[in-house]
């Protein structure tokens, strides 16, 4: 048994800890304070410590587990919230009231809740990692029930069915006991059989996301952006609309407010794929800005191993992190009362490592173990850089690594154009890879069209540095016209309301069409003007009016629509010659 | 248990370092008495084995390193509370200063409190008219919500802070706020304005006061927003009254955070600041909110002032990352005199999606806020492009944005230190000014509430 020497805020050191490993997890004090090792030195251990430190004094015992901070996997993840360390908050809500008290000790899941347990494998069989081993109905997401991924390899003595807790043992392979659950070190990553190429992109039903920026079902993105730029709303749009089978929402030192959304709204929200509850697909991890924050440090690492196990049972999952910025400031915290060597603005040189490790997590996996599978998880990762600037540290460790960037602008979200995406700075590495996706499941000439709006958009750019200087009269018409057409896919395309259940998902399909109708008016308009319509009339014409509509048209009515639409602006644009 | 020292090692600005010490408890409280045998309250900052770190809160002048003694409590910071607090007036470290009976109380909470459990909080939703219209129609404030104003110096945040706190009501509640006052290192002339209004309005009766003055001991103001905070939490969620918690200025706080930080030879982060200084305001400003099945809240408005005028500053910048929005004052318009002088455009309420609508403000609130919002940016742009191209260049749109721009500064922004607008005739006023708008321009509102409410105006 050790004991504390030295307290620093959230930082301990005890001695008399020989024989202590990197990142166990230790019992500090008489209220068994949670934290872990972070480093040795001979007999003296530096140790975070996962709750508030006041009252701790030297002399307090210190007691190491044995073990490294681990999760608990198995059913009764779906539909929970928990804190950075994954203990459940409703329970802790029973236990200490409104406020969530120190030492306290509350297992991850229900030791007492009864699943099904149906079966799928029988006495004899040959067991290897990552089996699926049976199942259990845990929402209306089946819960597969896995031979864990540090299973030695054997026959099945035993196995049992029906109503079992997630501690009863449920196979008997060789000598090992299989439990409904299994525990798994968050800073592992889960073993898979081979990492794959992308194929789907994951769709959001965000116009400017899918059609321009895409990201792929098993990618990295982020989105950096001052504050108020819409950091969490483009975040928790991607938790609603998402169409990934399971979601992980991992609020990282950011508002108590914003988690209470998500944990009123969910449940009332319908999955806009299987028409069932948001929250039935959803696990979410809240360690808010004023909880403690070694624990803020912990809590994407647990949010990655929850998305991890059920990739594993052949599900693409998609996780939020909100935001990784808060996170690395954790790091430079705990760094700091180190007293290691900072690296650039006061992080710790394992910064970028560290961030590389953690995205490095996502990707697109065949599973261990059989029948084959496949799974993915997503990774979104929020950055907050001081001032918006990005040229900061964690956003440039953070882009170097991730594959589509979601840029936010401020100037964007003061004038409530959301989301507030800026369309000449994002980008997506994707788009190659998910062509043949989108060619197949939405038209073949959905890449020329985009890179056609993304040229005008382009253009658009240049034409309002010369408008600065000699004001829009003055540009020749043709050129008056490009700036026609891009309001209108600033206007009635990119801009889109998530508050808004008409306008809040919009399936790819449709993001096509509306997009086509935009270029074809532009593309009649063009020929109207060649044959000398004044431009005012083309301007001004009524069909313009139903085009802005196009956003809150049913998916059912839209092609009908679209197809009226662009006649009405074939024939009022020929009208006038 | 009282455990007394006289081993002060060394005196380093606001920092004493005891020797000798075998368990200080990280964060109790100390008491150090002086040769003088004056005294004064600290804090362990640091405990190691054998060597303390405390801040002291006040003066380090006179302090010694042969006959001071230091006593440790064995308790952290706690404040005696009790609804008889309303109506009196504190120092900042939470000493009645109003020459008032002593403070009778069994209740004594850690100032640090506890995080309010997020599956615990309740979702804001409660619509707090402060009949100013930038806020109410623009900019909602509901209750259980954290709100700065972002000022600089110079301009009346103060005047915005009590019109806010005399006219805020929930509607339909009849309910009236209960004002926490906390004042970090503002001048007498401030805090005296603050208290002027409140004793003239009657609402001193049902303020809470804790004054540390720009004279008062720096380090004190590090405790000064806790203790009021404790207050303000404890009259809320046991005593179920509706707190509207003022916090000034937020600056000075930062820079008492900042010193003591220098002092302990931190490795600083942006500007000087300690890189904690998010976690720390996080622990001040998320202790607003409304707690599941609690008939209190607490409502937050901190008021900080942004060093020249640079939103990116740290404090404003951590700040904003934290609070839920910003209302940003803007000293073009105060130069143009205009009444609040709220710049719109960079403000924000990230909680008014939950605080309007039918049955809270009006159907036709988000409609009308995002078009005042997309049509006075548009207008905004174009005084630019004016300045170079000049006003004849402009199309007969633009020059209409260009004049929107103008009336709405003049007619929507602009009223009176007491003229209270209910939420309904903000709105209205928005329709009004709208009327000059291109109705194809106003793609932001829905047609049926055009038709509804905006029809009327329109030529």
């Amino acid at each position: 048994m050790g004991e504390l020497a030295k307290i620093s805020g959230p930082l301990i050191v005890a001695e008399n800890m020989l024989g202590s490993q990197i990142n166990e997890v230790v019992k500090v004090g008489d209220e068994e304070l949670m934290g872990e090792i972070i480093s040795v030195k001979r007999d003296r251990a530096s140790i975070q410590v996962y709750e508030d430190t006041s009252g701790l004094k030297p002399g307090d015992k210190v007691v190491g587990t044995g073990a490294p901070l681990e999760v608990e996997l198995g059913p009764g993840l779906l539909k929970s919230i928990f804190d950075g360390i994954q203990r459940p908050l409703d329970v802790i809500k029973d236990k200490t009231g409104s406020y969530i008290k120190r030492g306290v000790n509350i297992p991850a899941l229900d030791k007492k809740a009864k699943w099904e347990f149906v079966p799928r494998v029988k006495k004899g069989h040959d067991i290897a990692p990552g089996d699926i081993l049976g199942t259990v109905q845990e929402t209306n997401i089946v819960h597969h029930i896995l031979a864990p991924p540090n299973t030695k390899p054997g026959k099945i003595i035993s196995i049992k069915s029906g109503k079992l807790t997630v501690n009863d043992t449920i196979v008997e392979v060789g000598k090992q006991e299989i439990r409904m659950s299994h525990k798994w070190p968050v800073r592992l990553a889960r073993p898979v059989n081979e990492k794959l190429r992308f194929e789907a992109p994951l769709i959001t039903g965000k116009r400017i996301v899918d059609t321009f920026f895409p990201m792929a079902k098993g990618g990295s993105g982020a989105i950096p952006g001052p504050f108020g730029s819409g950091k969490t709303v483009n975040q928790q749009d991607l938790a609603k609309y998402a169409d990934a089978e399971v979601i992980v929402y991992v609020g990282c030192g950011e508002r108590g407010n914003e988690m209470t959304e998500v944990l009123t709204e969910f449940p009332k929200l319908e999955d806009p794929k299987t028409k069932k509850p948001l929250m039935e697909r959803t696990v979410l991890i809240a360690n808010t800005s004023n909880m403690p924050v070694a624990a803020r440090e912990a809590s994407v690492y647990t949010g990655i191993t929850l998305a991890e196990y059920y990739r594993d049972m052949g599900y693409s999952v998609a996780l939020m992190a909100d935001s990784t910025s808060r996170w690395a400031e954790a790091m430079r915290e705990i760094s700091g009362r180190m007293e290691e060597m900072p690296g650039e603005e006061g992080y710790p040189a394992y910064l970028t490592r560290k961030l590389a490790e953690f995205y490095e997590r996502a990707g697109r996996i065949k599973c261990l173990g059989s029948p084959d599978r496949e799974g993915s998880v997503t990774v979104v990762g929020a950055v907050s850089p001081p001032g918006g600037d990005i040229s900061e540290p964690v956003s440039q460790g953070t882009l170097r690594i991730t594959k589509v960037f979601w840029a936010l602008d401020a100037n964007l979200s003061r004038r409530r154009h959301y989301p507030a995406i800026n369309w000449l700075k994002s980008y997506s590495l994707y788009g190659g890879e998910l062509q043949d996706w989108f060619e197949t499941n939405v038209s073949n000439d959905f890449y020329p069209l985009r890179a056609k709006a993304m040229a005008l958009l382009q253009k658009e750019e240049e034409l309002q540095n010369i408008v600065q200087l000699i004001g829009p009269d003055a540009l020749p018409e043709r050129e008056r016209l490009v700036l026609e057409a891009t309001k209108m896919i600033r206007e009635d395309f990119l801009q889109q309301n998530s508050y808004d259940p008409d306008d809040a998902y919009t399936q790819p399909k449709k993001q096509y069409l509306m997009l086509k109708t935009i270029l074809h008016y532009f593309d009649r308009a063009n020929d109207a003007l060649a044959a000398e319509v004044p431009l005012d009339k083309i301007l001004s014409i009524k069909a313009k009016e139903e085009i802005a509509r196009l956003k809150r048209v049913p998916f059912k009515d839209i092609e009908k629509t679209v197809e009226r639409v662009m006649h009405d602006v074939d024939s009022s644009l020929t009208r006038g010659v | 248990m009282l455990k007394e020292y006289q081993t002060v090692r060394e005196v380093f600005g606001p920092i004493v370092y005891v020797e000798e010490v075998p368990d200080a408890a990280y964060n109790e409280t100390v008491e150090i008495v002086l040769p003088s045998g004056e005294k004064r309250k600290g804090q362990v900052l640091e405990s190691s084995r054998g060597l303390a770190a405390v801040q002291v809160f006040g003066s380090t002048t006179g302090f010694d390193t042969k006959t001071t003694k230091v006593r440790f409590s064995g308790e952290t910071l706690r404040l005696s509370v009790s609804d008889e607090m309303l109506g009196r007036v504190f120092d900042g470290a939470g000493e009645p200063i109003d020459k008032g009976a002593p403070l009778v109380s069994k209740e004594k909470l850690d100032i640090n409190g506890f995080s309010i459990n997020p599956y615990a909080r309740a979702e804001p939703h409660d619509f707090i008219q402060t009949g100013i219209s930038t806020i109410d129609a623009l900019n909602t404030l509901v209750r259980g919500q954290k709100l700065p104003i972002f000022s600089t110096a110079g301009l009346p945040h103060n005047e915005l802070a009590v019109q806010i706190a005399r006219q805020a009501t929930v509607r339909g509640s009849g309910e009236e706020f209960v004002v926490v006052f906390a004042a970090m290192g503002i001048t007498y002339a401030e805090a005296s304005f603050f208290m002027k209004d409140f004793e003239k309005t009657g609402a001193l009766e049902r303020a809470v006061l804790f004054l540390n003055l720009a004279n008062d001991p720096s380090i004190e103001r590090l405790i000064t927003p806790r203790m009021a905070l404790t207050t303000a939490e404890y009259l809320a969620f046991e005593k179920d009254m509706q707190v509207l918690v003022v916090l000034t200025d937020m600056t000075n706080y930062c820079d008492a955070l900042r010193e003591i930080a220098a002092a302990r030879q931190e490795v600083p982060g942006r500007r000087g600041y300690p890189g904690y200084l998010y976690t720390d305001l996080a622990s001040l400003y998320e202790r607003a909110g409304t707690i599941k099945g609690k008939k209190g809240t607490v409502t937050q408005l901190p008021i900080l002032t942004m060093p020249e005028e640079d939103i990116t500053h740290p404090i404003p910048d951590l700040t904003g990352y934290i609070t839920e929005g910003q209302i940003v004052l803007s000293r073009e318009l105060h130069r143009k005199n205009i009444y609040p002088n709220a710049d719109v455009l960079p403000s924000l309420s990230r909680l008014m999606n939950l605080g309007i609508g039918p049955k809270r403000t009006r159907e036709d609130h988000a409609g009308v806020s995002s078009q005042l919002y997309a049509s006075y940016a548009q207008g905004r742009d174009l005084r630019q492009l004016v300045a170079v191209v000049g006003e004849e260049a402009l199309s007969e749109k633009d020059k209409k944005f260009l004049a929107f721009a103008n009336t709405f500064e003049q007619k929507f922004v602009q009223q009176g230190k007491y003229e209270n607008r209910a939420i309904e005739e903000s709105l209205d006023l928005g329709w009004e000014l709208l009327a000059s708008i291109p109705e194809d321009e106003m793609k932001r509102v829905k047609p049926e509430h055009l038709e509804k409410y905006g029809r009327k105006y329109r030529p």
